[in-house]
């Protein structure tokens, strides 16, 4: 096995466990958990392909993770406001309860 | 293969399992801040310095913090009476592992074509720095514009609202 396979596979795990929390989660808030991890499973595998791959210093799958990374962020900070609204209009974070869009 | 790496990986995925299966949501929020280190050294161990501490000031000094946040503010480290799996859980848990084996097949069955580089790239902070103000200089300015969106979108969202405006 390359070392490149064993990145990968682990970046394959790490997206299915983020996956699996994102889908059978009822907090809001561990789904949101879900999704960042299956972001960061997505910035090893670039971060993988740039170092195994041909031309590392043309620095393309190492931009790619670093603005992959700053939108993450930007995700997390809108996604974890909008929950709080929504715990403060709704009174409950349990997605399964969630289901009107009406205020 | 180093054990090394094996160790991590065990960290990292550990760290996850943990953050997507543990009851309490505080735990689940500090396996989650695991992870996250475990990614940084993985991102240490592919030579990707900038990636891996970046890494660790967005995501431990940020993201996890922002979360335990959330978590207080939304009181929802109190476990609910009706357990915390949706309830259509074995339908998500379905998905997952089908994604997970056709990912998996995937890469076992590419393995032969994927490249093999073994030379340690020589790419140090500064050319990343002239890289960013050069040939990424656009997409630079979108992601400053979008993080101050967000920035300034997520405290109006969060924004109290005023008395008797209901």
């Amino acid at each position: 096995m390359t070392p490149l396979t064993g990145y990968l596979l682990v970046a394959a795990l790490l997206f299915a466990i983020g996956l699996a929390g994102a889908l059978t989660r009822r907090n809001a808030i561990l789904v949101l958990i879900g999704i960042e991890l299956m972001l960061n499973a997505a910035n090893l595998n670039l971060i993988a392909f740039w170092r195994y791959g041909p031309h590392p210093e043309a620095l393309t799958g190492m931009m790619f993770a670093i603005f992959s990374i700053a939108v993450a962020a930007a995700e997390a900070a809108v996604g974890l406001g909008l929950v709080i609204s929504i715990h403060r209009h709704a009174h409950t974070t349990d997605l399964d309860n969630m289901n009107r869009m009406k205020g | 293969m180093s054990p090394v790496f094996y160790l991590i990986s065990a960290m990292t995925v550990a760290g996850g399992l943990a953050a997507v299966l543990l009851k309490n949501t505080v735990h689940c929020a500090l396996a989650l801040t695991v992870a996250f280190a475990g990614l940084a050294l993985l991102f240490l161990q592919l030579d990707a310095q900038f990636a891996g501490f970046a890494q660790i000031l967005v995501y431990i000094g940020a993201v996890a913090i922002l979360v335990v946040f959330a978590i207080l503010l939304t009181r929802g480290s109190e476990t609910p009476k009706d357990g915390v799996y949706s309830r259509n859980w074995p339908i998500g848990l379905v998905i997952a592992a089908a994604v997970f084996s056709v990912l998996g097949w995937a890469v076992l069955q590419s393995a032969r074509v994927l490249p093999n580089e073994t030379a340690v790239p020589k790419v140090t902070v500064l050319d990343i720095g002239n890289a960013l103000v050069g040939r990424y200089v656009l997409p630079l300015e979108i992601v400053a514009l979008l993080l101050t969106a967000a920035t300034i979108g997520a405290v109006i969202v969060a924004l109290h609202e005023k008395e008797g405006a209901k």
